[in-house]
């Protein structure tokens, strides 16, 4: 621990511009917003979706649906793990059927998440698409999947770790930070 | 605590306070998914779970059926009756047998207190106690103690009071346990035979008239009089049982609005409790039942994602 080395990628600053953006690319690529569901992936999924909903309400004055969806019951890798979190419940405040769904997630990895929040989605409907917007693409996907929204493309060796923090949840201002071992 | 990292669940004894509260938080999550049209998830795909119980029991065991099921473990069920220890094998060499079958997970049930953790300390499959002899049933004591969180939205404060036989409850001590490291008042109550004073040295108080804690108990914990377990002298007869001991209609009258009204089941209608108290707008009986599969899912998926290192 006391060798790593870190450096910032993102401030707050950089972080609001970026969701910002995204939130644009939102409202242009969702014809009905007003229908629009925007699911979390906790912890920090949770707060970017809740930041977008709030640029997308202040620019198109609609905002969309906005709700948590936990993946890890979803998970393929339960037993190789060792220790295990709690789940946050899932809440979604519509039915999903015939909606579109944008999926929210902080880093997008190996793409293991993606998979396991498609198979969850699953349990709650049939969405009429469903999208992905990351705050930060990390790269070194191992499944054939993609992001529709992406607030920053960080190239990463695989050893390193992405640190994303928030103020409200964290305490600390926001950033987004690489840690190299 | 953020993480979970236990193969085995023994008893409530074993655990902290903040594990309890986070099996209590994960069973929260899984109670969302009973609610759901599509009730399974894929957690336990491809794991195999053993009902093993050489005690019967039929309500507890399909409370863990119904929980594997829809964690997606396949789920083998195995009786006193149908498995060899009838035949003499020791309990060792029917688990080992049962590990040598692939089983990722054993819930075992047996009359013998201690049996549980004589397992868990020799084979690598999750074990998880059921309830053994009248030492613990903890997720019985999860789902009771997860019903009054619910009910009274926190634990700790609460006066809760546990009426019966609590010698040979199992349920009882896995309540206690629980309950005191969360910070709940425990009374006992019971006659001098079947509630000794010894009790008190687990943080409770022992009284012996249900009368005394009618006014102010937040919860009322009836044990079933366990026919089976008991000889006739540790109390001269039901008779007398129920006019000290029966939550009667009149009695129930005295308790506070918000009392909850609990029974781990089966309940002997007319002895621990009048009929009309058990369908009463008071009594939780049946929301125990479907809490349980909550409570034995989150018990089943922490154990198996917590298997891969030692505590």
């Amino acid at each position: 621990m006391t060798n790593e080395t870190e450096r910032t990628e993102m401030d707050a600053d950089a972080i609001q511009k970026a969701i910002r953006r995204m939130a644009h690319e939102i409202v242009e690529h969702q014809p009905d917003l007003g229908r629009v569901v925007l699911a979390g992936i906790p912890t920090r999924g949770i707060e970017v979706a809740r930041r977008l909903a709030g640029h997308i309400e202040a620019v198109e004055g609609v905002a969309p649906f906005l709700g948590t969806l936990d993946i890890s019951m979803h998970r393929d890798d339960l037993a190789t793990r060792g220790r295990v979190t709690a789940p946050v419940p899932t809440c979604l405040p519509v039915d999903l059927d015939g909606r579109p769904v944008v999926l929210v997630d902080d880093v997008f990895f190996t793409g293991r998440s993606c998979r396991a929040a498609l198979d969850a989605l699953a349990s709650f409907g049939r969405p009429s698409s469903i999208q992905l917007a990351v705050l930060v693409d990390r790269g070194h996907r191992e499944l054939p999947i993609r992001a529709d929204y992406v607030g920053k493309n960080l190239p990463t060796s695989r050893g390193e770790k992405i640190r994303v923090r928030f103020e409200c949840l964290d305490g600390v201002p926001d950033s987004v930070k690489v840690v190299s071992p | 605590m953020k993480t979970w990292t236990r193969k085995d669940l023994i008893g409530l004894d074993d655990l902290s306070a903040e594990e309890i509260q986070f099996l209590l938080d994960t069973a929260t999550a899984f109670k969302g998914v009973g609610e759901r049209s599509l009730k399974k998830v894929p957690a336990l795909r491809g794991k195999t779970l053993i009902n093993f119980f050489v005690e019967p029991s039929t309500r507890t065991r399909t409370s863990f059926e119904i929980a594997a099921m829809r964690l997606s473990a396949d789920v083998v069920n195995i009786s006193a009756t149908a498995s060899s220890l009838q035949k003499g094998e020791t309990l060792k060499d029917t688990a080992l047998n049962l590990q040598a079958l692939h089983a990722d997970m054993i819930v075992l049930r047996h009359s013998s207190a201690g049996s549980p953790r004589f397992l868990a300390d020799r084979l690598s499959a999750c074990i998880i106690n059921a309830g053994d002899g009248s030492h613990e049933h903890p997720t019985q004591g999860l789902l009771d103690i997860f019903t009054m969180r619910q009910k009274h939205g926190r634990i700790a404060g609460l006066h809760v009071a546990i009426v019966g036989d609590i010698l040979f409850s199992r349920v009882a001590r896995s309540n206690i346990h629980g309950l005191v490291k969360l910070g709940a008042r425990v009374t006992l109550v019971g006659p001098t035979t079947l509630v000794p004073e010894g009790f008190e040295k687990l943080g409770v108080r022992v009284v012996h008239r249900i009368d005394d804690v009618l006014a102010e108990a937040d919860v009322i914990n009836l044990l079933r009089i366990q026919h089976e377990r008991q000889r006739k002298e540790y109390f001269p007869g039901l008779g007398e049982y129920i006019s000290l001991f029966g939550l009667t209609k009149a009695r129930a009258a005295r308790l506070k609005p918000g009392c909850l009204i609990m029974h781990p089941g089966p309940i002997n209608r007319g002895v621990e409790i009048d009929s009309d108290v058990a369908d009463g707008a008071q009594s939780v009986i049946l929301e125990q039942v479907s809490n349980g599969i909550a409570v034995r899912m989150a018990v089943l998926y922490l154990c198996a994602g917590g298997a891969g290192l030692p505590t």
